[in-house]
């Protein structure tokens, strides 16, 4: 008999935090809904650089509402981080007031970019630049909404007390998944509305 | 819950697993397979997450398709047997030769090899299951349901004909206004998510799932051939996703990715695709490669020469055919200068392949090889990779390329690898580990008729059309004209091809005849050194009574061998049997590291597959109430299948909490 099996330490059982197999799959989710966005990039950068149009097609993309939001985006992480945090710390009751906080900041972020959208004066369909324009921001924006029905469906499970300081994989699962997408909105940010500024 | 009573509270969260034997018979021995085992009947069948049964389910599926993709080909031989035939349409031959690429590639060759690694790979890490079980049942149900989605229009005589790699402008609306290629888009799309979830599932396998003791360097290669595969597989399949996605809402909805006249590119289709397509072809045969570096060696009786250098060449092939896909566009007036970069990667590929078959020569040459079925098999599989390889080092180079490009060359070169690092291994694989999924061995007398029925037929089919390519033949042509001067080496090809189809009817009639008459096969009736011969054959639910713990590279060799220090135990071990359970280990080292409790079988797979089938389905008919409902559907059945359960200790157990409460 091996050593290595006689030692006879405790071994956690279940859905413990990153030794969960939930944790590995979500990143290797990741590793591939990244390459997906850099795809779209690079198809947005090898269509724009080699585009007669004028580019954007309206003229340069206004930066204080997008910014603004992607500052709530950002704010919405920082609260699912602090969820996270406060369950560690045994603070369930703000664990859930800090996910409703992060809930509701995605959900303004929604609302402001359909209004962003609405504002526009072209679609899909209008010119190549709105097909890249909305396709890109539609991807996220799918992605944004999966990212809010996982922290609804958290914030119901914590109000469930089906979470402590000893099990609450789902919440770093879950959470992980919300920094993604929130993370991969910096890219898409600079890619359509900073990126225009360089020529 | 009744364990969860036996246990004190605290055992619930954390224990010391337990060391014990479970030999077969025995009390716990029946009650792990009491655990594990699926409900009889149409229930198990369809909420079933055995790895066993996926993987079963994979191999037959695919090899249905290998057979649908087969009779597409002989029909698509009969008509350019001759010249000037009229047996097919000019319309028909398209949709034949679409469909018979997106078969072959798509629907066989990586799905065909999932099944081999969904069977073998906890068998080969001694584990229970893979992963995430009910993601495997989720990846085998979409594979499926996209399947039946890609050949949906087939009866209708509306099925995708633009060549499996489908480029634009041809495969955009203004020449293709039918469902042809729409279909092909979104079934692509959906075929995508089980590649993405199934290559999700063996990454976190290899990485958590291996036996104590089997460190990163104590793999099958196998092993390293799916993880390489799977790794390429979640970073490229979502170009091609991506690039079907646009050139459906092109079509459907009015975007301009690929439409020349309001800026958009066709090259990018071409991109997009190639940059995908090339590391997918080093998917579907790095496994293969996999299977031969694994079973070879059994019988060579020796381990496989250069272990770590065929590991690390299957890795650097891959990351190589990261680089490589321009030289599927050689032909396309990119500058000289990116020509130049991607034929000089091409050809660079040709090392860490050749350190591959250079270990397995070195294998057989090394070894006292055994003359078997499987054998011929790994050996025909050096001979045809090696012309395949050389094909295409001749295709790498520019001017050749640029003379052979669209031409019966390419065709010669692409067969030439895919059926001979491909169906070669995978044909050999079945007559290797047929003992182990059925507890019967193979007829060696029509296994050996099979072997050189299809080893003849495949180079007398394909081997002229080298010849019929550099006579100028292009490829993708429903017919040809006498004076051409390629009717002798179509004739042959033809003939060549009626063979490799009896060989592979001989294969089919010998599984047959085996299954039913089959010798009755012992664990290990090859006497190989890996793990998944250690249990018996068939293997039972829950494939390991105790999880082995694993010393050295073939367990099953170290008496004879004497390599690493210790000995690997496989008859005492952990028991884990407080509801289904297995050991996750550390990625590199594989040291105890948690207690998993995997999931009952469940039907949340098949129904988020169905609705999610459903889902693209609608986007085809364009009912969007009835898509938005599945898209719902998909949503609630993906809620049901997260709820957090006490049994898999997702959460906190109530449980606890009464006891404590009784206490006080």
């Amino acid at each position: 008999m091996s050593e290595a099996m006689q030692s006879a330490q405790a071994l956690p059982v279940g859905s413990e935090g990153k030794r969960s197999g939930g944790w590995w799959g979500v990143l290797a989710l990741i590793v591939t809904e990244g390459s997906l966005f850099g795809y779209l990039l690079f198809t947005y950068f090898y269509l724009a650089s080699q585009s007669e149009q004028h580019w954007p097609p309206d003229g340069l993309p206004v930066l204080l509402m997008p910014g603004v939001n992607t500052l709530i985006l950002l704010a919405s992480s920082v609260f699912v981080w602090a969820c996270e945090r406060c369950i560690q710390r045994r603070l369930m009751r703000w664990s859930l007031a800090s996910m409703a906080l992060a809930l509701m900041l995605g959900i303004g972020f929604v609302v402001i970019q359909l209004n962003e959208w609405s504002k526009l004066g072209y679609d899909m369909t209008s010119n190549l630049y709105g097909s890249l324009y909305f396709t890109i921001t539609g991807f996220h924006m799918l992605h944004v909404i999966v990212g809010l029905v996982i922290l609804m469906v958290l914030l119901l499970w914590l109000a469930l007390g089906y979470f402590d300081h000893r099990r609450y994989a789902a919440v770093t699962i879950g959470g992980l998944y919300w920094h993604f997408v929130d993370a991969v909105w910096l890219f898409v940010f600079t890619t359509l509305y900073l990126t225009p500024y360089l020529y | 819950m009744k364990d969860v009573d036996q246990s004190t509270p605290d055992s619930s969260l954390s224990r010391v697993p337990e060391v014990g034997c479970a030999p077969i018979g025995s009390a716990t021995e029946r009650r792990l397979a009491e655990l594990w085992e699926s409900a009889p009947g149409w229930r198990g069948w369809l909420s079933t997450v055995d790895h066993k049964t996926i993987g079963m389910r994979y191999l037959v599926t695919a090899f249905i398709f290998l057979l649908m993709g087969g009779v597409e080909a002989l029909i698509m031989r009969l008509q350019l047997a001759r010249p000037d035939q009229t047996l097919l349409t000019p319309e028909q031959y398209s949709q034949l030769f679409t469909m018979h690429g997106v078969t072959m590639i798509f629907l066989y060759s990586l799905p065909i090899l999932s099944g081999f690694s969904n069977y073998l790979w906890p068998l080969m890490l001694g584990s229970r299951d893979m992963a995430f079980p009910r993601l495997n049942a989720l990846s085998y149900w979409v594979f499926l349901f996209a399947g039946i989605f890609l050949y949906a229009s087939f009866p209708l005589g509306e099925a995708p004909n633009a060549g499996w790699f489908n480029y634009v402008p041809f495969a955009g609306l203004e020449y293709n206004t039918g469902p042809n290629i729409d279909v092909y888009a979104l079934g692509m799309v959906l075929l995508g998510i089980s590649t993405t979830v199934g290559a999700i599932n063996f990454i976190v396998t290899l990485f958590r799932m291996r036996a104590p003791g089997m460190s990163i360097d104590r793999v099958p290669i196998l092993v390293w051939g799916t993880l390489t595969a799977s790794v390429a597989n979640i970073f490229a399949v979502p170009s091609v996703s991506l690039a079907f996605f646009l050139l459906w809402l092109d079509r459907q909805v009015g975007t301009h990715f690929f439409d020349v006249l309001n800026g958009g590119k066709p090259l990018l289709w071409q991109h997009l695709f190639w940059m995908f397509g090339h590391p997918w072809v080093y998917a579907v045969v790095l496994p293969a490669m996999g299977i031969v570096s694994d079973a070879l060696p059994t019988f060579c009786r020796r381990p496989l020469v250069g272990y770590s250098a065929v590991a690390l060449s299957t890795m650097a092939t891959m990351l190589l055919g990261f680089g490589v896909w321009i030289h599927h566009m050689f032909a396309t007036g990119l500058p000289t200068l990116a020509l130049s970069f991607f034929s000089a990667a091409s050809m660079v590929i040709s090392i860490p392949s050749a350190v591959a078959v250079f270990a397995w020569l070195a294998t057989i040459w090394l070894g006292r090889p055994v003359f078997n079925t499987p054998f011929l098999f790994f050996a025909g599989f050096v001979i045809l990779f090696v012309i395949g390889g050389l094909s295409g080092v001749m295709t790498a180079a520019v001017p050749l390329d640029l003379q052979l490009n669209e031409t019966y060359f390419v065709v010669a070169h692409l067969h030439y690898v895919l059926l001979g690092i491909n169906v070669f291994p995978v044909v050999g694989g079945i007559y290797y580990w047929f003992p182990k999924f059925f507890g019967r061995m193979m007829s060696e007398t029509l296994g050996k008729w099979s072997f050189w029925v299809m080893f003849v037929g495949f180079n007398l089919g394909f081997f002229p059309m080298h010849v019929a390519g550099l006579l100028g033949m292009p490829r993708r042509i429903y017919t040809y004209a006498p004076h051409m001067g390629w009717t002798t080496v179509n004739i042959l090809t033809s003939v060549g091809s009626f063979v490799f189809a009896a060989g592979i009817l001989l294969f089919l009639v010998n599984i047959l005849v085996s299954l039913k008459r089959g010798v009755p096969a012992t664990s290990n009736p090859w006497d190989a050194p890996t793990l998944e011969w250690a249990v018996p054959s068939p293997p039972p639910a829950y494939n390991f009574a105790v999880i082995p713990f694993v010393a050295s590279r073939h367990p099953l060799w170290e008496d004879r061998l004497g390599e690493g220090t210790g000995r690997s135990s496989l008859e005492q071990g952990y028991l884990l049997m407080e509801g289904r359970e297995t050991i996750g280990t550390t990625p590199l080292d594989a040291t105890p590291d948690i207690i998993l409790k995997m999931p009952d079988d469940s039907y949340a797979p098949f129904f988020l597959g169905l609705f999610s089938a459903l889902v693209f389905a609608g986007l085809l008919l364009h009912w969007r109430d009835f898509t938005l409902l599945m898209a719902a559907a998909c949503s609630l059945s993906l809620m049901v299948w997260m709820w957090p359960r006490n049994a898999l200790v997702q959460r906190v157990p109530d449980i606890e909490c009464d006891k404590e409460a009784a206490h006080v």
